[in-house]
């Protein structure tokens, strides 16, 4: 419902939304005003006259998402997804801002191709996109790529992550760490020992033996985990761990938590929800690394997000063109993407199970992420003077199963025929909508 | 049936009777002058072989061949990237020849599963990458029943017989195995007691999920065994460390004379081939009177034979009156 008598320059009043706040039942009612980029007013008599109205009622308004792992593929393979396509599908999944890994082709690890996909995001417009600078020069592993230039950059790069290969060297990586501590920087590990999965095709357990594929170890990630969080213990430097795929893993950080150490973690909405039972038909779009894991390392994985083990859900979105799906399973890329699905997953696998209530999804998908990713501006409580990212979701929208078309240029989703609840209504970034109605602005 | 036969768990005990006991008619024709049966006339079968294997790829051809199929052998050497056609690509092909089955052998696990979800006709898997190679199965499970259960039986050889109560070795490289998942599950299905030996490193972590029982001492398992099946081992496994020589492993797991004197009288050794003289089985096993490794090759034909007429639903059988 839009009034368009007398606009005021793109006011926005959304009316009868519910913010959540840990620990309230039933909360009320209020409404939100948006207007020069940020959230002039919240309350339940909040008006504004000449605004534009969306009404809510039945929605709760979330501090718009914040995405810590995202593949746009661009620059080098446009033919999967490109940084508008890609933040298209981010802003329909409620994304207000995403980080692009650093593996295109060329590799992101000069100032030059950070600060190429920072303005591209600029261009796209549907959510802001904070470039992730490589570690390694080539994503080789052998020599530091140009970290302090890249942080110094437009692109104001704070998150460096060789992503689809780990730093497997210790000594490399303990300098890494310790180097980006004179910016403020985190180097997110992707922890994979590389010679515990040579050739490893899926998780190493049942599946992988009755398949006759070759197994990909929980001791290979957890491994890289453990050394790393001992060095960033011991260099007093920020890490953080990608895509924590295994109950062991969550243990490993549940204990560096616990003494202190400067560690944070996230897990992805496919290990929250699928298992590596869905790889009996050899379907490579059920193919991702770290690989799909057991029901055990999924209650485990779930029990850690609710507790703040694991600081946030990142989706690791990874498109692939149909060819590189539609093969055999050892031929077939690794990934799987997430974006458009990342909140209804969460709701179906954490708050539908009574795991972590609205608020708490609020934190694991926005507030945690964006403090993780030292990105100014972004996952910032919903409150008078924060800046206008608004997710309004319906989690009383009726469950239905995904279709793999989206605004990603690519349809490998693991969830599509599976039904998800909710909806994201609307997103707004800097007080303007990029969604409206389930459809980009 | 199934409409494919892509592994050894698609088959109830009641289906892989029914190949076992229509591979025993069969077997009869060979016996003949004349060694054709019209069955599948006008039908074609497409060997779509991604790996050199002329041992299985014969065997395959001969066996359509005497069911008067068309036979196409299709040889794509190397993977399908290397070859520069993805194998959807090839499936669409031989979908549009209009192939009744396609039999293939190819490098990566899961192919044949794959390769069913394209094309119409039926799929026999005859051989997967490190999954499973069902036929193999079948013809092993048909040699072992014709040479341990036919005494047992009372009247009409062993057909309808199962492995009931039989005590099966499978020895080796079961990790890298497709023979040896395919034993386990075929011979295991028909009633037999199946026992892995091997060293831990060649048998998946998890091995105790497989309905068999696994054992790391070949020695305290040879007494109690009706069959001793030796899989092939390759050198190069020694590269990856998973046993420090080929000399320890012959000596830890190898078949020799003296292994073999432990075994019951009554008892056969078998090889999938092709062996490695001299590592895992000595050469005065493998010519032995035990030894069925030239049995179960003759035996591959009937049973492939077997499996095409059934999977492809050959009219003219056994009207043509194959002696009994």
């Amino acid at each position: 419902m839009t009034n368009n008598a007398v606009t005021d320059n793109g006011s926005w009043l959304i009316r009868g939304v519910t913010i959540p706040a840990s620990g309230r039942q039933g909360e009320e009612q209020t409404s939100i005003l948006l207007g020069s980029g940020s959230i002039t007013a919240i309350g339940p008599d909040v008006d504004h006259p000449g605004a534009r109205i969306l009404d809510a009622g039945g929605l709760i308004a979330l501090p718009g998402l914040v995405d810590l792992h995202t593949h746009l593929r661009e620059p080098g393979r446009e033919d999967a997804e490109t940084v508008e396509t890609g933040t298209a599908a981010a802003a329909l999944g409620g994304y207000a801002a995403v980080h692009a890994m650093a593996n295109t082709d060329p590799v992101a690890d000069t100032a030059g191709v950070v600060e190429q996909v920072w303005r591209l995001g600029r261009t796209a417009g549907h959510c802001d996109v904070q470039p992730v600078g490589a570690v390694t020069v080539g994503l080789n592993g052998t020599r530091l790529a140009e970290l302090g230039t890249m942080a110094d950059s437009a692109a104001r790069v704070r998150v460096f992550s060789d992503d689809g290969r780990c730093v497997s060297d210790p000594l490399l990586m303990r300098r890494a760490l310790e180097y980006v501590k004179a910016f403020d920087g985190v180097i997110a590990q992707h922890a994979q020992d590389p010679r515990l999965t040579e050739g490893a095709q899926l998780n190493e357990g049942e599946m992988s033996a009755r398949l006759g594929l070759a197994g990909w170890p929980a001791v290979a990630e957890e491994a890289v985990i453990a050394r790393d969080c001992l060095l960033a213990a011991h260099v007093g430097s920020a890490l953080h761990v990608c895509h924590v795929s295994t109950a062991g893993s969550a243990e490993i950080i549940r204990w560096a938590k616990s003494k202190g150490w400067p560690v944070t973690a996230e897990v992805t909405p496919h290990h929250l929800l699928l298992t590596d039972e869905l790889t009996a038909g050899y379907d490579p779009v059920f193919k991702v690394n770290p690989p799909l894991r057991t029901e055990a390392d999924v209650a485990e994985l779930r029990r850690a997000l609710a507790d703040g083990t694991i600081d946030c859900v990142a989706t690791d979105h990874a498109p692939h063109p149909v060819e590189a799906k539609e093969t055999e399973w050892a031929e077939a890329a690794f990934g799987m993407t997430g974006l458009e699905t990342a909140l209804r997953v969460v709701q179906r696998a954490m708050v539908d199970t009574g795991l972590l209530d609205w608020a708490g999804v609020a934190d694991r998908m926005s507030v945690g992420p964006a403090r993780i990713g030292r990105l100014a501006g972004h996952g910032i409580p919903l409150a008078p003077g924060a800046p206008g990212h608004v997710t309004l979701y319906d989690p009383a929208a009726p469950a239905e199963a995904v279709t793999p078309a989206g605004a990603s240029k690519s349809r490998n989703t693991p969830f599509a025929g599976i039904e998800l609840p909710g909806r994201v209504v609307a997103t707004f970034l800097r007080g303007v909508p990029t969604v409206l109605d389930g459809k980009l602005a | 049936m199934k409409r494919h036969l892509i592994s050894a768990a698609d088959l109830t005990r009641g289906d892989a009777l029914l190949i076992l006991d229509t591979a025993e008619e069969l077997a009869h024709l060979a016996d003949r002058p004349i060694k054709k049966l019209p069955t599948l006339r006008g039908r074609t079968v497409v060997n779509l072989f991604y790996e050199d294997s002329t041992r299985t790829r014969i065997s395959f051809e001969a066996a359509a061949k005497r069911l008067s199929a068309d036979v196409i052998n299709f040889s794509a050497k190397g993977s399908s990237v290397g070859k520069g056609e993805s194998l959807k690509d090839t499936a669409l092909t031989l979908e549009a020849m209009g192939a009744d089955a396609v039999v293939i052998r190819h490098g990566a696990s899961g192919a044949a599963h794959r390769l069913a979800g394209w094309v119409r006709g039926s799929v026999l898997n005859a051989g997967d990458g490190t999954h499973e190679h069902p036929t193999q199965a079948l013809l092993d499970a048909f040699t072992i029943r014709r040479r341990l259960m036919a005494r047992r039986a009372s009247t009409a050889g062993a057909r309808g017989a199962g492995l009931d109560g039989l005590r099966v070795t499978i020895v080796g490289d079961v990790l890298h195995s497709r023979v040896a998942r395919s034993n386990v599950l075929l011979l295991s299905t028909l009633g037999a007691e199946v026992t892995l030996a091997a060293p831990p490193t060649l048998l998946p972590l998890a091995v105790g999920s497989w309905p068999c029982a696994v054992s790391y001492d070949l020695d305290s398992e040879l007494p109690k065994s009706d069959v001793v099946m030796m899989l092939r081992v390759q050198q190069e496994r020694m590269t990856a460390a998973y046993f420090p020589s080929v000399r320890e492993y012959s000596r830890r797991y190898g078949l020799d004379a003296a292994r073999m004197a432990r075994l019951p009288g009554h008892a056969i050794v078998m090889h999938p081939g092709p062996m490695n003289r001299g590592v895992e089985i000595a050469a005065e096993v493998a010519d032995s009177v035990r030894s069925t490794i030239v049995e179960q090759v003759a035996n591959g034909v009937t049973t492939r034979m077997a499996v095409l007429y059934l999977l492809l639903g050959g009219t003219e059988f056994p009207a043509t009156g194959v002696a009994q």
